[in-house]
Protein backbone atom coordinates (compact mmCIF):
# COMPACT_ATOMS: atom_id res chain seq x y z
CA UNK A 1 0.00 0.00 0.00
CA UNK A 2 1.16 3.43 -0.97
CA UNK A 3 0.19 5.30 2.13
CA UNK A 4 1.70 8.36 2.00
CA UNK A 5 0.98 8.77 -1.50
CA UNK A 6 -2.99 8.83 -0.93
CA UNK A 7 -2.47 11.62 1.31
CA UNK A 8 -3.90 14.99 -0.10
CA UNK A 9 -4.33 18.88 1.04
CA UNK A 10 -7.25 19.85 2.84
CA UNK A 11 -8.47 23.60 4.06
CA UNK A 12 -9.87 24.65 6.56
CA UNK A 13 -11.44 28.21 6.08
CA UNK A 14 -12.68 28.29 10.00
CA UNK A 15 -9.12 27.94 10.98
CA UNK A 16 -7.87 30.29 8.08
CA UNK A 17 -6.06 33.48 9.37
CA UNK A 18 -5.92 34.42 5.72
CA UNK A 19 -1.98 35.85 6.68
CA UNK A 20 -0.50 34.45 3.50
CA UNK A 21 2.29 32.27 4.57
CA UNK A 22 1.68 29.54 2.89
CA UNK A 23 2.27 31.36 -0.46
CA UNK A 24 5.38 32.32 1.09
CA UNK A 25 6.47 29.25 2.07
CA UNK A 26 5.40 27.51 -0.89
CA UNK A 27 7.68 30.19 -3.21
CA UNK A 28 10.60 30.00 -0.78
CA UNK A 29 10.34 26.28 -1.08
CA UNK A 30 10.29 26.17 -5.39
CA UNK A 31 12.89 28.69 -5.20
CA UNK A 32 15.54 26.53 -5.16
CA UNK A 33 17.80 28.88 -2.65
CA UNK A 34 18.82 27.99 0.90
CA UNK A 35 18.06 31.42 2.85
CA UNK A 36 14.29 32.53 2.74
CA UNK A 37 15.36 36.58 2.78
CA UNK A 38 17.47 35.78 -1.17
CA UNK A 39 14.70 33.83 -2.23
CA UNK A 40 11.77 36.29 -1.58
CA UNK A 41 12.70 39.74 -0.24
CA UNK A 42 12.09 42.43 -2.68
CA UNK A 43 10.43 40.45 -5.23
CA UNK A 44 7.61 38.93 -6.60
CA UNK A 45 6.70 35.89 -5.67
CA UNK A 46 5.29 33.03 -7.54
CA UNK A 47 3.73 30.21 -5.04
CA UNK A 48 1.75 27.95 -6.28
CA UNK A 49 -0.89 28.63 -3.61
CA UNK A 50 -3.24 30.85 -3.23
CA UNK A 51 -5.26 32.31 -0.29
CA UNK A 52 -9.17 33.33 -1.33
CA UNK A 53 -10.86 35.58 0.23
CA UNK A 54 -14.26 36.85 -0.44
CA UNK A 55 -14.21 39.33 2.82
CA UNK A 56 -15.94 36.79 4.94
CA UNK A 57 -13.70 33.73 4.68
CA UNK A 58 -10.17 33.11 3.48
CA UNK A 59 -8.41 29.91 2.29
CA UNK A 60 -5.74 28.62 0.34
CA UNK A 61 -6.02 26.61 -3.06
CA UNK A 62 -3.47 24.86 -4.88
CA UNK A 63 -3.49 21.83 -7.01
CA UNK A 64 -6.23 18.90 -5.94
CA UNK A 65 -4.71 16.12 -7.61
CA UNK A 66 -7.84 14.79 -9.30
CA UNK A 67 -8.59 11.31 -9.22
CA UNK A 68 -9.46 11.85 -12.99
CA UNK A 69 -7.52 15.72 -13.56
CA UNK A 70 -8.67 17.20 -16.59
CA UNK A 71 -5.65 18.88 -17.12
CA UNK A 72 -3.97 15.44 -17.80
CA UNK A 73 -6.20 14.94 -20.41
CA UNK A 74 -6.11 18.61 -22.03
CA UNK A 75 -2.50 18.97 -22.14
CA UNK A 76 -1.72 19.78 -25.47
CA UNK A 77 2.21 18.90 -25.02
CA UNK A 78 1.98 15.68 -23.42
CA UNK A 79 3.61 17.17 -20.68
CA UNK A 80 1.16 16.89 -17.94
CA UNK A 81 0.93 13.28 -16.12
CA UNK A 82 0.02 11.45 -13.20
CA UNK A 83 2.46 9.63 -11.10
CA UNK A 84 1.51 8.48 -7.63
CA UNK A 85 -1.32 9.89 -7.41
CA UNK A 86 0.54 13.38 -7.50
CA UNK A 87 -0.69 15.35 -10.74
CA UNK A 88 3.21 16.77 -12.35
CA UNK A 89 4.36 18.80 -15.00
CA UNK A 90 7.16 18.09 -17.06
CA UNK A 91 8.58 21.88 -17.55
CA UNK A 92 11.01 21.07 -20.44
CA UNK A 93 8.33 19.99 -22.80
CA UNK A 94 5.16 22.29 -21.62
CA UNK A 95 4.79 25.36 -23.94
CA UNK A 96 2.84 27.48 -22.33
CA UNK A 97 -0.37 27.69 -23.57
CA UNK A 98 -1.76 27.70 -20.70
CA UNK A 99 -4.45 24.81 -22.12
CA UNK A 100 -4.00 23.30 -18.28
CA UNK A 101 -5.42 26.37 -16.82
CA UNK A 102 -8.42 27.07 -19.30
CA UNK A 103 -9.75 23.65 -18.01
CA UNK A 104 -9.08 23.52 -14.38
CA UNK A 105 -11.97 23.80 -12.21
CA UNK A 106 -10.22 25.24 -8.92
CA UNK A 107 -7.78 27.66 -10.57
CA UNK A 108 -5.36 26.42 -9.23
CA UNK A 109 -2.42 26.29 -11.74
CA UNK A 110 -0.08 29.43 -11.88
CA UNK A 111 2.13 31.55 -14.58
CA UNK A 112 5.40 31.74 -13.01
CA UNK A 113 8.34 33.75 -13.59
CA UNK A 114 9.12 34.28 -17.46
CA UNK A 115 5.50 32.86 -18.14
CA UNK A 116 6.17 29.25 -17.24
CA UNK A 117 3.07 27.28 -16.31
CA UNK A 118 3.40 25.85 -12.41
CA UNK A 119 1.76 23.91 -9.81
CA UNK A 120 1.81 22.31 -6.60
CA UNK A 121 3.59 19.01 -6.84
CA UNK A 122 3.03 18.59 -2.79
CA UNK A 123 6.80 19.57 -2.38
CA UNK A 124 7.89 16.42 -2.80
CA UNK A 125 9.66 17.30 -5.87
CA UNK A 126 12.00 20.06 -4.13
CA UNK A 127 14.26 20.16 -1.01
CA UNK A 128 11.38 20.23 1.68
CA UNK A 129 10.29 16.83 0.61
CA UNK A 130 6.38 17.19 2.45
CA UNK A 131 4.11 20.49 1.99
CA UNK A 132 6.29 23.15 2.74
CA UNK A 133 2.35 24.82 3.11
CA UNK A 134 1.26 22.66 5.70
CA UNK A 135 4.45 22.60 7.29
CA UNK A 136 4.26 26.71 7.97
CA UNK A 137 0.80 27.00 8.83
CA UNK A 138 0.69 28.78 11.88
CA UNK A 139 -3.02 27.81 12.57
CA UNK A 140 -3.06 24.47 11.11
CA UNK A 141 -5.63 25.76 8.29
CA UNK A 142 -4.03 23.70 5.85
CA UNK A 143 -3.48 19.53 6.38
CA UNK A 144 -1.96 16.93 4.42
CA UNK A 145 -3.54 13.53 5.76
CA UNK A 146 -5.64 10.51 4.11
CA UNK A 147 -9.30 10.51 4.21
CA UNK A 148 -11.74 8.79 3.06
CA UNK A 149 -10.99 6.12 -0.09
CA UNK A 150 -7.58 6.10 -1.84
CA UNK A 151 -7.45 5.99 -5.88
CA UNK B 1 -8.77 -13.28 -29.08
CA UNK B 2 -10.25 -9.55 -29.19
CA UNK B 3 -8.39 -7.67 -31.61
CA UNK B 4 -8.82 -3.62 -31.47
CA UNK B 5 -8.12 -1.82 -34.42
CA UNK B 6 -7.25 2.01 -34.33
CA UNK B 7 -7.14 3.78 -37.52
CA UNK B 8 -5.15 6.75 -36.92
CA UNK B 9 -2.52 7.89 -34.57
CA UNK B 10 -2.72 10.92 -33.04
CA UNK B 11 -4.00 12.09 -29.76
CA UNK B 12 -7.44 10.48 -29.92
CA UNK B 13 -5.56 7.33 -30.45
CA UNK B 14 -3.48 7.58 -27.62
CA UNK B 15 -6.79 8.12 -25.67
CA UNK B 16 -8.45 5.33 -26.83
CA UNK B 17 -5.30 2.85 -26.03
CA UNK B 18 -5.64 4.13 -22.70
CA UNK B 19 -9.38 3.98 -22.67
CA UNK B 20 -8.93 0.07 -23.57
CA UNK B 21 -5.88 -0.56 -21.36
CA UNK B 22 -7.91 0.66 -18.02
CA UNK B 23 -9.87 -2.17 -18.64
CA UNK B 24 -8.57 -4.62 -20.79
CA UNK B 25 -4.94 -5.41 -20.12
CA UNK B 26 -4.43 -8.51 -22.52
CA UNK B 27 -6.66 -7.90 -25.54
CA UNK B 28 -4.31 -7.43 -29.16
CA UNK B 29 -4.62 -3.75 -30.57
CA UNK B 30 -3.45 -2.24 -33.37
CA UNK B 31 -2.94 0.95 -34.50
CA UNK B 32 -2.80 1.97 -38.51
CA UNK B 33 -0.37 5.48 -38.28
CA UNK B 34 -0.02 7.13 -42.09
CA UNK B 35 2.43 9.35 -40.22
CA UNK B 36 5.65 7.17 -40.06
CA UNK B 37 6.26 8.76 -36.30
CA UNK B 38 5.31 8.08 -33.03
CA UNK B 39 2.26 10.20 -31.96
CA UNK B 40 3.52 13.48 -31.08
CA UNK B 41 1.69 17.03 -30.16
CA UNK B 42 0.19 18.05 -33.41
CA UNK B 43 -0.98 21.66 -32.13
CA UNK B 44 2.94 22.10 -31.71
CA UNK B 45 4.20 22.10 -34.90
CA UNK B 46 4.39 25.50 -34.87
CA UNK B 47 6.48 26.26 -31.40
CA UNK B 48 8.84 23.25 -33.38
CA UNK B 49 9.16 26.04 -36.08
CA UNK B 50 10.43 28.51 -33.24
CA UNK B 51 12.71 26.02 -31.69
CA UNK B 52 10.86 25.71 -28.88
CA UNK B 53 10.24 21.66 -29.19
CA UNK B 54 12.25 19.53 -30.38
CA UNK B 55 11.90 16.15 -32.41
CA UNK B 56 11.85 14.51 -29.10
CA UNK B 57 10.02 17.00 -26.36
CA UNK B 58 7.20 17.05 -29.16
CA UNK B 59 6.43 13.13 -28.57
CA UNK B 60 2.95 13.20 -26.81
CA UNK B 61 4.12 9.94 -25.01
CA UNK B 62 7.56 8.46 -24.16
CA UNK B 63 8.97 6.39 -25.92
CA UNK B 64 8.05 3.09 -24.92
CA UNK B 65 4.80 3.95 -24.93
CA UNK B 66 3.57 1.09 -27.49
CA UNK B 67 5.63 -1.23 -26.08
CA UNK B 68 4.19 -0.49 -22.90
CA UNK B 69 0.67 -0.50 -23.91
CA UNK B 70 1.05 -3.62 -25.70
CA UNK B 71 0.09 -2.32 -29.21
CA UNK B 72 1.00 -2.94 -32.48
CA UNK B 73 1.62 -0.27 -35.04
CA UNK B 74 1.65 0.01 -38.82
CA UNK B 75 3.49 2.64 -39.78
CA UNK B 76 3.21 4.45 -43.07
CA UNK B 77 -0.01 2.57 -43.81
CA UNK B 78 -3.54 3.68 -44.62
CA UNK B 79 -6.86 2.02 -43.86
CA UNK B 80 -8.40 2.09 -47.30
CA UNK B 81 -12.18 0.23 -46.47
CA UNK B 82 -13.65 -0.60 -43.74
CA UNK B 83 -16.23 -3.42 -43.58
CA UNK B 84 -18.93 -3.77 -41.02
CA UNK B 85 -21.96 -5.74 -40.06
CA UNK B 86 -24.13 -4.07 -42.57
CA UNK B 87 -26.59 -5.93 -44.92
CA UNK B 88 -25.87 -4.26 -47.43
CA UNK B 89 -22.38 -3.79 -47.79
CA UNK B 90 -21.84 -5.75 -50.73
CA UNK B 91 -19.51 -4.42 -52.74
CA UNK B 92 -16.58 -7.26 -51.68
CA UNK B 93 -16.55 -10.88 -51.11
CA UNK B 94 -15.16 -9.91 -47.54
CA UNK B 95 -18.37 -9.30 -46.10
CA UNK B 96 -20.06 -12.73 -47.47
CA UNK B 97 -19.74 -14.27 -44.21
CA UNK B 98 -20.49 -10.79 -42.71
CA UNK B 99 -17.03 -10.21 -41.27
CA UNK B 100 -15.70 -7.06 -39.63
CA UNK B 101 -12.63 -5.97 -41.58
CA UNK B 102 -10.28 -2.98 -41.79
CA UNK B 103 -8.13 -3.35 -45.70
CA UNK B 104 -4.82 -1.57 -45.47
CA UNK B 105 -3.22 -0.25 -47.78
CA UNK B 106 -0.49 -3.00 -48.18
CA UNK B 107 -3.06 -5.22 -48.56
CA UNK B 108 -3.24 -6.46 -45.32
CA UNK B 109 -6.56 -7.31 -44.02
CA UNK B 110 -7.04 -6.98 -40.25
CA UNK B 111 -9.86 -8.62 -38.10
CA UNK B 112 -11.48 -6.71 -35.86
CA UNK B 113 -13.28 -7.54 -32.43
CA UNK B 114 -14.03 -3.35 -32.71
CA UNK B 115 -12.84 -0.32 -34.55
CA UNK B 116 -11.69 3.05 -33.38
CA UNK B 117 -11.52 5.79 -36.48
CA UNK B 118 -10.04 8.42 -35.27
CA UNK B 119 -8.61 10.17 -38.67
CA UNK B 120 -8.42 13.24 -37.85
CA UNK B 121 -8.92 16.25 -40.42
CA UNK B 122 -7.35 17.02 -43.75
CA UNK B 123 -6.25 20.75 -45.29
CA UNK B 124 -8.74 22.30 -47.27
CA UNK B 125 -6.99 23.08 -50.40
CA UNK B 126 -8.73 26.27 -51.84
CA UNK B 127 -9.29 26.56 -55.93
CA UNK B 128 -7.20 29.18 -56.96
CA UNK B 129 -5.74 30.12 -60.49
CA UNK B 130 -2.60 29.32 -61.16
CA UNK B 131 -2.21 27.48 -57.52
CA UNK B 132 -0.40 24.59 -59.40
CA UNK B 133 2.36 26.89 -60.82
CA UNK B 134 3.64 27.89 -56.94
CA UNK B 135 6.96 26.06 -56.06
CA UNK B 136 7.05 26.57 -52.35
CA UNK B 137 3.73 25.85 -50.53
CA UNK B 138 2.80 24.01 -48.14
CA UNK B 139 0.20 22.80 -45.62
CA UNK B 140 0.73 23.79 -41.53
CA UNK B 141 -0.71 19.82 -40.65
CA UNK B 142 1.85 17.75 -39.93
CA UNK B 143 5.29 17.66 -38.57
CA UNK B 144 6.36 16.36 -41.96
CA UNK B 145 4.98 20.02 -43.45
CA UNK B 146 6.39 21.92 -40.66
CA UNK B 147 10.10 20.41 -41.38
CA UNK B 148 9.61 21.08 -45.20
CA UNK B 149 8.79 24.38 -44.13
CA UNK B 150 11.41 25.16 -41.92
CA UNK B 151 13.94 23.53 -44.47
CA UNK B 152 12.22 25.82 -47.38
CA UNK B 153 12.19 29.54 -45.26
CA UNK B 154 15.54 31.63 -44.85
CA UNK B 155 16.12 35.09 -43.37
CA UNK B 156 15.35 36.61 -46.99
CA UNK B 157 11.84 35.01 -47.25
CA UNK B 158 8.84 36.46 -48.12
CA UNK B 159 6.09 34.45 -46.70
CA UNK B 160 2.70 34.76 -47.68
CA UNK B 161 0.28 32.37 -45.40
CA UNK B 162 -3.95 31.86 -46.53
CA UNK B 163 -6.13 31.61 -43.56
CA UNK B 164 -5.64 33.81 -40.32
CA UNK B 165 -6.79 31.38 -38.35
CA UNK B 166 -5.45 29.03 -35.12
CA UNK B 167 -3.32 27.19 -37.64
CA UNK B 168 -2.32 30.29 -39.94
CA UNK B 169 -1.62 32.75 -37.00
CA UNK B 170 0.38 29.92 -35.09
CA UNK B 171 2.28 29.52 -38.60
CA UNK B 172 3.09 33.11 -38.55
CA UNK B 173 4.68 33.05 -35.02
CA UNK B 174 6.37 30.23 -36.17
CA UNK B 175 8.06 31.63 -38.66
CA UNK B 176 8.61 35.46 -37.38
CA UNK B 177 11.95 34.98 -36.39
CA UNK B 178 13.37 33.12 -38.92
CA UNK B 179 11.69 34.88 -42.55
CA UNK B 180 11.84 38.82 -43.76
CA UNK B 181 8.38 39.42 -43.84
CA UNK B 182 4.96 37.90 -43.21
CA UNK B 183 1.76 38.57 -44.71
CA UNK B 184 -1.38 36.71 -43.38
CA UNK B 185 -4.93 37.57 -45.78
CA UNK B 186 -8.05 36.36 -44.85
CA UNK B 187 -11.55 36.96 -46.56
CA UNK B 188 -13.01 36.72 -42.88
CA UNK B 189 -12.79 40.79 -41.76
CA UNK B 190 -10.73 39.97 -38.21
CA UNK B 191 -7.75 36.91 -36.80
CA UNK B 192 -9.29 34.49 -35.59
CA UNK B 193 -12.80 34.32 -36.95
CA UNK B 194 -13.94 31.44 -35.31
CA UNK B 195 -12.95 31.72 -31.82
CA UNK B 196 -13.27 35.63 -31.46
CA UNK B 197 -14.99 38.26 -31.76
CA UNK B 198 -14.61 41.92 -33.37
CA UNK B 199 -13.04 43.45 -30.39
CA UNK B 200 -11.06 40.63 -28.97
CA UNK B 201 -9.54 40.16 -33.10
CA UNK B 202 -8.60 43.88 -33.31
CA UNK B 203 -6.87 43.34 -29.78
CA UNK B 204 -5.07 40.54 -30.75
CA UNK B 205 -4.53 41.59 -34.36
CA UNK B 206 -2.36 44.78 -33.13
CA UNK B 207 -0.35 42.66 -30.58
CA UNK B 208 0.64 40.08 -33.45
CA UNK B 209 1.12 43.68 -35.82
CA UNK B 210 3.10 45.33 -33.27
CA UNK B 211 5.60 41.98 -33.90
CA UNK B 212 5.56 42.38 -37.32
CA UNK B 213 2.65 40.54 -39.15
CA UNK B 214 0.94 42.19 -42.08
CA UNK B 215 -2.60 41.52 -42.54
CA UNK B 216 -4.88 41.87 -45.58
CA UNK B 217 -8.23 40.99 -44.09
CA UNK B 218 -11.24 41.19 -45.87
CA UNK B 219 -9.34 40.04 -48.66
CA UNK B 220 -8.36 36.46 -50.37
CA UNK B 221 -6.03 35.33 -53.77
CA UNK B 222 -8.03 35.09 -57.28
CA UNK B 223 -4.65 34.10 -58.45
CA UNK B 224 -1.50 33.85 -58.91
CA UNK B 225 1.34 34.18 -61.00
CA UNK B 226 4.53 32.84 -60.08
CA UNK B 227 5.94 34.82 -57.40
CA UNK B 228 3.30 37.13 -57.31
CA UNK B 229 -0.45 37.04 -55.76
CA UNK B 230 -3.11 39.10 -57.47
CA UNK B 231 -5.68 39.62 -54.38
CA UNK B 232 -9.47 39.93 -54.88
CA UNK B 233 -8.87 43.92 -53.71
CA UNK B 234 -6.66 44.44 -56.68
CA UNK B 235 -3.07 44.75 -54.56
CA UNK B 236 -0.91 42.47 -55.48
CA UNK B 237 1.58 40.27 -52.37
CA UNK B 238 4.93 39.24 -53.63
CA UNK B 239 6.19 36.44 -52.18
CA UNK B 240 8.54 33.39 -51.80
CA UNK B 241 6.98 30.94 -49.73
CA UNK B 242 2.65 30.03 -49.42
CA UNK B 243 1.80 28.56 -46.80
CA UNK B 244 -2.40 26.97 -47.04
CA UNK B 245 -4.37 27.67 -43.95
CA UNK B 246 -8.16 28.16 -45.29
CA UNK B 247 -9.48 25.56 -43.34
CA UNK B 248 -9.67 22.09 -42.50
CA UNK B 249 -12.38 19.16 -42.94
CA UNK B 250 -12.92 16.21 -41.07
CA UNK B 251 -11.46 13.03 -42.30
CA UNK B 252 -14.82 11.34 -42.96
CA UNK B 253 -14.03 9.08 -46.17
CA UNK B 254 -13.71 5.29 -44.51
CA UNK B 255 -17.34 5.90 -42.74
CA UNK B 256 -19.12 7.81 -45.58
CA UNK B 257 -17.77 4.60 -48.06
CA UNK B 258 -18.85 1.88 -45.09
CA UNK B 259 -22.32 3.57 -44.85
CA UNK B 260 -22.45 4.97 -41.87
CA UNK B 261 -23.70 8.21 -40.97
CA UNK B 262 -21.73 11.21 -41.72
CA UNK B 263 -22.93 15.21 -41.60
CA UNK B 264 -19.70 17.23 -41.52
CA UNK B 265 -17.93 15.28 -39.45
CA UNK B 266 -18.40 11.29 -38.44
CA UNK B 267 -21.69 11.39 -36.43
CA UNK B 268 -21.60 10.04 -32.79
CA UNK B 269 -23.12 9.82 -29.64
CA UNK B 270 -21.98 10.41 -26.17
CA UNK B 271 -20.22 6.63 -26.11
CA UNK B 272 -18.08 7.73 -29.39
CA UNK B 273 -20.28 5.06 -31.22
CA UNK B 274 -20.58 5.70 -35.54
CA UNK B 275 -23.94 4.47 -36.43
CA UNK B 276 -22.46 1.44 -37.52
CA UNK B 277 -22.17 -1.93 -35.61
CA UNK B 278 -18.83 -2.59 -33.16
CA UNK B 279 -17.42 1.05 -35.09
CA UNK B 280 -16.40 3.71 -33.03
CA UNK B 281 -14.92 7.47 -34.09
CA UNK B 282 -13.11 9.92 -31.55
CA UNK B 283 -11.04 13.19 -32.43
CA UNK B 284 -11.30 15.82 -35.28
CA UNK B 285 -13.01 13.44 -37.63
CA UNK B 286 -16.45 13.83 -35.78
CA UNK B 287 -19.26 15.37 -34.76
CA UNK B 288 -20.38 15.05 -31.27
CA UNK B 289 -22.52 16.48 -28.69
CA UNK B 290 -21.84 19.88 -27.49
CA UNK B 291 -23.02 20.61 -24.17
CA UNK B 292 -23.19 24.82 -24.79
CA UNK B 293 -24.32 24.23 -28.30
CA UNK B 294 -26.99 22.14 -27.14
CA UNK B 295 -26.40 19.90 -30.62
CA UNK B 296 -23.90 18.08 -32.36
CA UNK B 297 -20.84 19.97 -33.90
CA UNK B 298 -17.38 19.27 -35.05
CA UNK B 299 -15.23 20.23 -32.42
CA UNK B 300 -11.59 19.81 -33.94
CA UNK B 301 -9.64 20.38 -30.30
CA UNK B 302 -6.72 18.24 -28.96
CA UNK B 303 -8.72 18.08 -25.14
CA UNK B 304 -11.87 16.50 -26.97
CA UNK B 305 -9.49 14.39 -29.17
CA UNK B 306 -8.15 12.55 -26.20
CA UNK B 307 -11.41 12.88 -23.89
CA UNK B 308 -13.40 11.54 -26.75
CA UNK B 309 -10.65 9.03 -27.52
CA UNK B 310 -10.60 7.39 -24.24
CA UNK B 311 -14.59 7.50 -23.99
CA UNK B 312 -14.36 5.38 -26.76
CA UNK B 313 -11.58 2.64 -26.28
CA UNK B 314 -13.38 2.24 -22.52
CA UNK B 315 -17.01 1.36 -24.31
CA UNK B 316 -15.02 -1.10 -26.76
CA UNK B 317 -13.28 -2.95 -24.06
CA UNK B 318 -16.73 -3.52 -22.85
CA UNK B 319 -16.68 -0.52 -20.17
CA UNK B 320 -19.58 2.13 -20.22
CA UNK B 321 -17.95 5.23 -20.72
CA UNK B 322 -20.10 8.33 -21.58
CA UNK B 323 -18.34 11.89 -22.48
CA UNK B 324 -21.25 13.96 -22.13
CA UNK B 325 -19.71 17.71 -21.57
CA UNK B 326 -17.68 18.62 -24.70
CA UNK B 327 -17.81 21.94 -25.41
CA UNK B 328 -15.21 24.17 -27.44
CA UNK B 329 -12.46 25.81 -26.13
CA UNK B 330 -9.32 27.34 -27.05
CA UNK B 331 -6.58 28.83 -25.18
CA UNK B 332 -3.97 30.21 -27.38
CA UNK B 333 -1.70 32.67 -27.01
CA UNK B 334 0.73 34.76 -29.35
CA UNK B 335 3.94 36.98 -28.47
CA UNK B 336 2.89 36.68 -25.22
CA UNK B 337 -0.44 37.68 -25.08
CA UNK B 338 -3.23 35.20 -24.50
CA UNK B 339 -6.80 34.50 -25.43
CA UNK B 340 -8.90 31.80 -23.98
CA UNK B 341 -12.58 30.85 -25.25
CA UNK B 342 -14.90 28.72 -24.35
CA UNK B 343 -18.66 28.09 -25.30
CA UNK B 344 -21.35 29.69 -27.42
CA UNK B 345 -21.15 33.45 -27.92
CA UNK B 346 -25.23 34.22 -27.50
CA UNK B 347 -26.96 35.30 -24.52
CA UNK B 348 -26.80 38.38 -22.02
CA UNK B 349 -23.25 39.49 -22.27
CA UNK B 350 -21.34 40.79 -19.18
CA UNK B 351 -17.90 42.75 -20.92
CA UNK B 352 -14.72 44.68 -19.06
CA UNK B 353 -12.83 45.91 -21.72
CA UNK B 354 -9.77 48.50 -22.37
CA UNK B 355 -6.83 48.67 -24.87
CA UNK B 356 -5.19 45.20 -24.13
CA UNK B 357 -7.98 43.00 -22.82
CA UNK B 358 -11.57 41.81 -22.72
CA UNK B 359 -13.44 39.49 -21.16
CA UNK B 360 -16.69 38.95 -22.55
CA UNK B 361 -19.34 36.70 -20.67
CA UNK B 362 -22.21 35.36 -21.74
CA UNK B 363 -25.05 34.05 -20.20
CA UNK B 364 -28.45 32.52 -20.97
CA UNK B 365 -31.26 31.06 -19.32
CA UNK B 366 -29.60 31.57 -16.23
CA UNK B 367 -26.61 29.40 -17.06
CA UNK B 368 -22.74 30.34 -18.42
CA UNK B 369 -22.80 29.44 -22.10
CA UNK B 370 -19.75 30.84 -23.17
CA UNK B 371 -16.82 33.46 -23.21
CA UNK B 372 -13.99 35.35 -24.65
CA UNK B 373 -11.28 36.73 -22.27
CA UNK B 374 -8.17 37.92 -23.99
CA UNK B 375 -4.96 39.47 -22.32
CA UNK B 376 -5.72 37.98 -17.91
CA UNK B 377 -6.80 34.54 -18.22
CA UNK B 378 -5.87 33.61 -14.71
CA UNK B 379 -8.45 31.18 -13.32
CA UNK B 380 -10.29 31.35 -16.51
CA UNK B 381 -11.12 27.53 -15.85
CA UNK B 382 -13.44 28.12 -13.21
CA UNK B 383 -15.64 29.84 -15.55
CA UNK B 384 -14.59 26.92 -17.96
CA UNK B 385 -16.08 24.53 -15.55
CA UNK B 386 -19.10 26.62 -15.22
CA UNK B 387 -20.33 26.25 -18.92
CA UNK B 388 -19.25 22.44 -18.98
CA UNK B 389 -21.14 21.42 -15.67
CA UNK B 390 -24.28 23.33 -16.64
CA UNK B 391 -24.03 25.01 -12.70
CA UNK B 392 -27.06 26.93 -12.61
CA UNK B 393 -25.83 30.49 -11.43
CA UNK B 394 -28.91 30.73 -9.00
CA UNK B 395 -26.56 28.72 -7.27
CA UNK B 396 -23.76 30.31 -6.71
CA UNK B 397 -22.81 34.31 -6.37
CA UNK B 398 -22.13 35.10 -9.66
CA UNK B 399 -22.30 38.81 -9.26
CA UNK B 400 -19.02 38.39 -7.72
CA UNK B 401 -18.04 35.74 -9.77
CA UNK B 402 -18.28 37.31 -13.02
CA UNK B 403 -16.03 40.21 -11.83
CA UNK B 404 -13.50 38.03 -10.32
CA UNK B 405 -13.09 34.27 -11.16
CA UNK B 406 -12.91 32.74 -7.92
CA UNK B 407 -13.91 30.09 -6.17
CA UNK B 408 -14.21 32.15 -3.08
CA UNK B 409 -17.52 33.34 -4.70
CA UNK B 410 -19.29 29.85 -4.22
CA UNK B 411 -21.52 29.07 -1.49
CA UNK B 412 -20.24 27.34 1.14
CA UNK B 413 -21.94 24.51 0.70
CA UNK B 414 -20.73 23.87 -2.98
CA UNK B 415 -17.32 24.58 -2.01
CA UNK B 416 -17.39 22.26 0.65
CA UNK B 417 -18.22 19.59 -1.70
CA UNK B 418 -15.50 20.60 -4.42
CA UNK B 419 -12.74 21.15 -1.77
CA UNK B 420 -13.94 18.12 0.41
CA UNK B 421 -13.44 19.55 3.49
CA UNK B 422 -14.19 22.69 5.89
CA UNK B 423 -14.00 25.50 3.25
Amino acid sequence: MRVSNMKRIYVNEEWCLGCRLCEYNCAFANSGLKDMVTALKGKPIYPRIRVEDNQRITYAVSCRHCTDPICVKSCIAGAMYKENSVVKLDKSKCVKCLTCMLVCPFGALTIGENGVVQKCELCLQNSCGEPACVKGCPNRAIVYEERGEAE
Amino acid sequence: MKHYVIIGNGVAAVGCIEGIRSLDKNAKITVISEENRAVYSRPLISYYLEDKTDLERINYRSPDFYDKMGCEVLYGKKAVRLYCNLKNDIDSDLVTNNQKKVVVSDGTVLDYTSVCVATGSVPFIPNIEGLDEVKDKFCFMTLDDAEALKSAVNSKSRVLIIGAGLIGLKCAEGLHNRVASITVCDLADRVLSSVLEDDGAAIMKRHLETNGIKFMLSDTVMQFKKHTAIMKSGRQVEFDVLVLASGVRPNTGLIKDAGGEVNRGIIVNDRMQTSLADVYAAGDCTEGNDVSFGGRRVLALLPNAYMQGFTAGVNMAGGNEVYDKAIAMNSVGFFGLHAMTAGVYNGEIYEEKDESSLKRLFVKDGYLVGFIIVGRVERAGIYTSLIRERTPLSEIGFDILKKDATTAAFPSNVRRKMFEGVV
